[in-house]
Order: structure tokens, then C-alpha cells, then sequence
């Protein structure tokens, strides 16, 4: 497992390399000339600029700046934005706002999720299977943008029962974005829950208990849940990864100063190095939840070992 | 042996995965019982037969289908649905209307027939939706095909690309490239398609971030399949490789990859409707749902219909895919009959 484990590790090395390299060579592309962007209406001298030039390496072809770059980032300096901020500040700032979105949104998945998709489990072909069923085909289908607009609407500003937009209100102005954020990934964790389920009550060693005289309650709780809940927990883990990296949409509509809207919002002033750093920052979470899925998977599951 | 005929149907295949075992398993016996492959009158139990039997059974088949061919006919002639209203004669003086009954979706905020401005915006949501699901598809399947069947360090090199756009988020990715896109040079020269804001630099964009999934069915199905018998068999005859990827492989890896393509249709139609929200999809004077309901957001409080029907068309026209993605889904997947 240590083996696996560091190999895994190593492996993520080109795959960070290789989607840094990426958005940097985009951000390098980026209209504009920045540095007169900065200096607004009063035209900087040409000494300054020459300085600013430098010091931000933009005269530089796109390899040896980016080595620059890099060299940066492993020494854990992700560099200043043109106003000379840290990007490292930004996304001190940043992150615990889409971390908590995040976390609000899996909270929503497990609860709402695993109940829906483990009653319509423990009865299917009944009037609650065939629900669950239109209702997460209704949220798979529903574009983020749209439910977030209508959902503003209706509960924020035609009922009032939620905070329309902003973080302000604590982790209550967190409830309804999490919620958004949420709606896809549920409706799969509520179907996986949902065949998963179905398919260990079929499985022998259900009958035995069963044949045993163990109680269906006993059965399904303690036999049959925690095998078919396996694939669940998984799915659940690599979606954080993705959650994070995704909540730009639900970010913009609900007004949220998270990761998703710097990129955004670095994009439209130009400021690349905010963009690459939180976007390799973004590529690292989603590898790393995806090891630990593969590493808790494992755990949860002795029939998988890795050499 | 060329039989056209036949290239679609299954063969039974003991190397396979237990997966395709299982599906083997309800044709297998049709196809023993009659080992003459080229029978052309004779009814085949195979693969898609059963699927299209099944299907005939399904509501939401039928439900996605029926809106899918709606929204396909609005958007090829959206003359028909915008009821005589000319999406480009405007009035202020009518601005913001609410829904009447002589224009059932009111005005927007310059006064323009709110229908017609939402039944144009069909043809650049399907063109994108379409256009993107043939791109994503011709890379996926060619680098997951390729990857697939020679393995090794060929493998291993498109894995690891594969990796790294699959590690990157498709709005954000799509988001940057499309921002750069209109000034964009390679070589002191726009770049074509991608320097002009159109659908398909869109669709380009949607491409270039979202082709992984594709990638990974298609090597996964060729990796199963390429150590069966019948490939052996081809092998053995003389066939080379691209001969025995194109006539025996592919089209036996094909039934996840229509299933994938058919709701990704709707997912991309999504993610134009959301990359225009933010700024960097369609412009005016393109027509655009998307552009629609990021117009529509500053008048959600006086004027809710303007963010409402774009929406609910927008929803309607995804589900559509989605829900014939589902049915194809379980027809395809024999494991689900009872």
C-alpha cells in the first residue's frame, strides 16, 4: 500500500506540470498589454515600465518564464498579482469560503442523498422509487444556473426564508448555494445508493442472515448498508474534488467570493498569476481526493488490494 | 469474410469482461443456434434489437425523444414557432411586458417579442450541443482507441494527457481559453474559429476541456475487447491493425459511447448556457438562452418572466437529452432487465 501510495504521488508530478503549463501558456496569451492596464489614465514612464517588465519576467519567452514560475511555486511563493498582493493572500481569503460551500454541499449529499436513494432501494418499483427516480432526472437535468436563478427567486426573494445573495449571514447564507452546488452529484449519490442497495439485497450472504433469523432491520443495516454504501462513499470523496473546481456558476448567481469567482474576476483585470495559482491549487485537490478515494477504497473493500 | 451485415451484432466472447459476459449471455444463444453470420432475412435477437424492443417500452424515451425533435424542428425553422414575431422588431415602448395572450412570452427590457427571442436561441444551443459532442467524440474515441489497442508507452503518454485535462475544471478551462480567444495569435495570425466569438469557438472551447470521458469508455471497451477470439481470429487472417480497430473493435465498443454521447448533447448545452452567463460564450447580436437569463438577472424582481421561460426552456431542451441518455442507458444495459 506505501508503494502504491507513493507511485500514485509521483504520478500526480506531470499531471500538475502538465495543467499548470496549460493555463499558463493560455494566461500568456492573454489580450492586453497589463502593465499599462495598471497604470490606468497616467502613462507610466518608459523606465518604469521597463522596472515593472522586468520584475513581473513578461519579457521573457513562455518556457523560461514559466520555469520562473515554477521554481516559484516550489518554494511555496505563488507569486504577486500587479498590484503586488501575494496570490497566496488571495486564496488564504478565497478558499474557506468555497471550502465551506463545498462542505455544506457534501453535507447535503450524504443526508439527502443516501436517504433518498436507500428508501427507494429498499423498495422499488413503489411510488417513492418511481419519485426519486423523475426527481433526480429532473436535477441531472436542470442546468446549475438555472436552478440556482429560480431557486433565488422563489426563496430568496419571493419568500424570503433565505438570504437572496452574499456570504453574510454565516453558514445560513451558505445553505441554499450548498444546496445548488449539491443538486447534481445528489441525484447520482441517491441512484447509486439506490442500485447499490438493490443489488446487495440480492447477494447470498443477505439470505443467509436472513435465513439465520436475523430481523430485516439488522439485515439491512448492519449486513447490506455498509457493503452497497461503498461505491457511495467513494463517489462522495472524488466529488469533493470536483465540487471544489466547479462552484464558479453557483458562486457568480448567489454573489459568493470564492475560488471560482477570483479566477473570474483575475481573467477579466488580466492578472494571470491569481488564475494559474488557483487553478493548479484547484488540479491538486481534485488529484489528491481522487488518491484518497482510491487509497479508502482499499480500506473499505479487502477483495481490492493494490501490489 | 466481409459482412456488413453483421458488424453490429455481438459475438459471444469468452475474454471479455464479466460485464460483457453478462450481455453476451442473452445473445449468445441466437447467435450459436445459427452460426451462419451472413443470414440476412432471419430475426436476430441482437444487441440493438433487444435495446429498441426495450425502448419501445420506455415513457422517458419517448418523453426526450418527443422534445428533442421539438426543439431540433425549432431550431432548424424558427420562423414556425415565433408565431409571425420578427425577433429584430422591437418597440421600447412595450418593454418588459409581462405574458399576454397575443404574445405568450411578453417583451424583454428593449421591447423585442420575447418568444421569437427565445425560439432563436434554439439553433446556436443544438448547433453548439451537436458540433461539441462530434468533436469530443472523433478525439476521444481516436486517442482512447489508440491508447487502447497498442498499449505500452502509447498508453501510458495519452493516459497521462488525458489525466491532466481531466484534473482541470471544463467551465473554468473553457472560461480562460475562451476570454484569450479573440486576440489570440499563433504566429502574428488569428487563430481560426477560436478568434471569432461565434458558436464554434464555443464548441471548440467545450471540445478542447471535455473530451477524457469519451477517451476512457472508448479505451476501456477496446482493452476488453481487443483479447477476445474473434479478434485473435482477424489478427490471424492477416488483418492489420487498423482494419481489425475500425470493422471489429469499434463497433462493439460503440453502445456506452452513444449512451455518453446522447446526454452529454444536454450537458454541453448546459455549459454554453453558463460560459455565456459569465461573459465569454455567444454576443449580442446572437440569440442565446444563456444571454438571455444573464439580461433577464437584473430584472428578476419587476420582471421575472425575462429569466423564468429561457430557463425553463433551457431545462427543457437538457432533460430532453438526459432523458434519452437514461433509456438508452438501461435498453443497452441487459443487466437491468428484470
Amino acid at each position: 500500500m506505501g508503494r502504491y501510495v507513493a507511485r500514485r504521488l509521483l504520478l500526480t508530478i506531470p499531471v500538475l506540470i502538465g495543467a499548470s503549463f496549460l493555463i499558463f501558456a493560455m494566461v500568456y496569451a492573454l489580450p492586453g498589454d497589463p502593465i499599462r492596464a495598471l497604470a490606468g489614465d497616467r502613462p507610466l514612464p518608459a523606465s518604469v515600465q521597463a522596472a515593472l517588465r522586468a520584475e513581473y519576467n513578461l519579457d521573457d519567452p513562455l518556457l523560461v518564464q514559466y520555469g520562473k514560475y515554477v521554481l516559484g511555486l516550489v518554494q511555496g511563493d505563488f507569486g504577486t498579482d500587479f498590484s503586488g498582493r501575494p496570490v497566496l493572500q488571495t486564496i488564504s481569503e478565497r478558499l474557506p469560503v468555497t471550502a465551506t460551500l463545498t462542505g455544506v454541499a457534501i453535507v447535503f449529499e450524504i443526508i439527502i442523498g443516501i436517504a433518498a436513494g436507500v428508501l427507494a432501494g429498499l423498495r422499488r418499483g413503489s411510488f417513492f422509487d418511481n419519485l426519486v427516480l423523475v426527481t433526480t432526472t429532473l436535477l441531472v437535468s436542470i442546468p446549475v444556473l438555472v436552478l440556482g436563478f429560480v431557486s433565488q427567486y422563489v426563496l430568496g426573494v419571493r419568500l424570503g426564508v433565505v438570504p437572496v445573495a452574499g456570504i453574510n449571514e454565516g453558514l445560513y447564507s451558505y445553505l441554499l448555494p450548498g444546496l445548488i452546488l449539491a443538486a447534481i452529484s445528489l441525484a447520482y449519490v441517491a441512484r447509486l445508493t439506490r442500485t447499490s442497495l438493490a443489488d446487495s439485497l440480492r447477494a447470498d450472504y443477505v439470505r443467509t442472515a436472513r435465513a439465520k433469523g436475523l430481523d430485516r432491520r439488522t439485515v439491512v443495516v448492519r449486513h447490506t448498508l455498509r457493503n452497497s454504501l461503498i461505491p457511495v462513499v467513494t463517489f462522495i470523496g472524488a466529488d469533493i474534488g470536483s465540487l471544489l473546481g466547479g462552484a464558479i456558476i453557483t458562486e457568480s448567481v448567489f454573489n459568493i467570493p470564492g475560488l471560482g469567482r477570483a479566477v473570474f474576476e483575475s481573467i477579466q483585470r488580466q492578472e494571470g498569476s491569481v488564475v494559474v495559482g488557483v487553478i493548479t491549487l484547484l488540479v491538486f485537490f481534485f488529484i489528491f481526493f481522487n488518491l484518497v478515494v482510491d487509497v479508502l477504497y482499499a480500506v473499505l473493500d479487502p477483495r481490492i488490494r493494490y501490489e | 469474410m466481409s459482412e456488413p451485415s453483421t458488424s453490429q451484432r455481438r459475438r459471444p466472447d469468452e475474454g471479455g469482461e464479466p460485464h460483457d459476459r453478462e450481455e453476451d449471455r442473452e445473445v449468445g444463444t441466437t447467435a450459436l443456434a445459427s452460426p451462419d453470420v451472413d443470414g440476412v432475412d432471419e430475426k436476430q435477437a441482437s444487441l440493438w434489437g433487444d435495446a429498441w424492443a426495450e425502448l419501445r417500452r420506455k415513457p422517458f424515451f419517448w418523453i426526450g425523444g418527443v422534445l428533442a425533435v421539438f426543439f431540433l424542428l425549432m431550431a432548424l425553422f424558427p420562423a414556425l414557432f415565433a408565431r409571425g414575431a420578427d425577433p429584430r422588431a422591437c418597440s421600447l415602448s412595450n418593454s418588459a411586458q409581462p405574458p399576454s395572450g397575443a404574445h405568450w412570452f411578453g417583451f424583454d427590457q428593449l421591447g423585442c417579442d420575447y418568444q421569437a427571442q427565445v425560439v432563436y436561441g434554439a439553433r446556436n444551443s443544438l448547433q453548439i450541443g451537436f458540433t461539441g459532442v462530434i468533436g469530443l467524440l472523433v478525439v476521444g474515441v481516436v486517442v482512447g482507441a489508440l491508447a487502447g489497442y497498442f498499449g505500452g508507452w502509447v498508453d501510458s503518454l495519452l493516459a497521462r494527457i488525458t489525466d491532466v485535462f481531466y484534473a482541470l475544471p471544463l467551465i473554468l478551462g473553457a472560461l480562460i481559453l475562451l476570454r484569450v480567444g479573440p486576440e489570440a495569435r499563433i504566429f502574428g495570425q488569428p487563430v481560426p474559429i477560436i478568434s471569432e466569438r461565434g458558436p464554434g469557438a464555443i464548441a471548440l472551447a467545450l471540445v478542447f476541456f471535455g473530451w477524457m470521458t469519451a477517451m476512457r469508455l472508448v479505451r476501456s471497451q477496446v482493452i476488453a475487447i481487443k483479447s477476445s477470439d474473434y479478434v485473435a481470429a482477424a489478427r490471424a487472417l492477416g488483418a492489420g491493425p487498423m482494419r481489425i480497430l475500425v470493422r471489429h473493435i469499434l463497433p462493439n465498443a460503440v453502445a456506452p459511447v452513444i449512451v455518453y454521447a446522447t446526454i452529454t448533447v444536454g450537458a454541453l448545452i448546459a455549459a454554453e448556457a453558463a460560459l455565456t452567463y459569465l461573459g465569454v460564450g455567444l454576443q449580442r447580436p446572437n440569440y442565446s438562452w444563456g444571454l438571455q437569463i444573464s439580461d433577464g438577472q437584473n430584472l428578476l424582481r419587476t420582471a421575472p418572466h425575462l429569466v423564468l421561460i429561457p430557463s425553463a426552456v433551457l431545462s427543457l431542451t437538457v432533460m430532453a437529452f438526459v432523458m434519452m441518455g437514461d433509456a438508452l442507458r438501461d435498453a443497452l444495459d441487459p443487466r437491468q432487465r428484470s
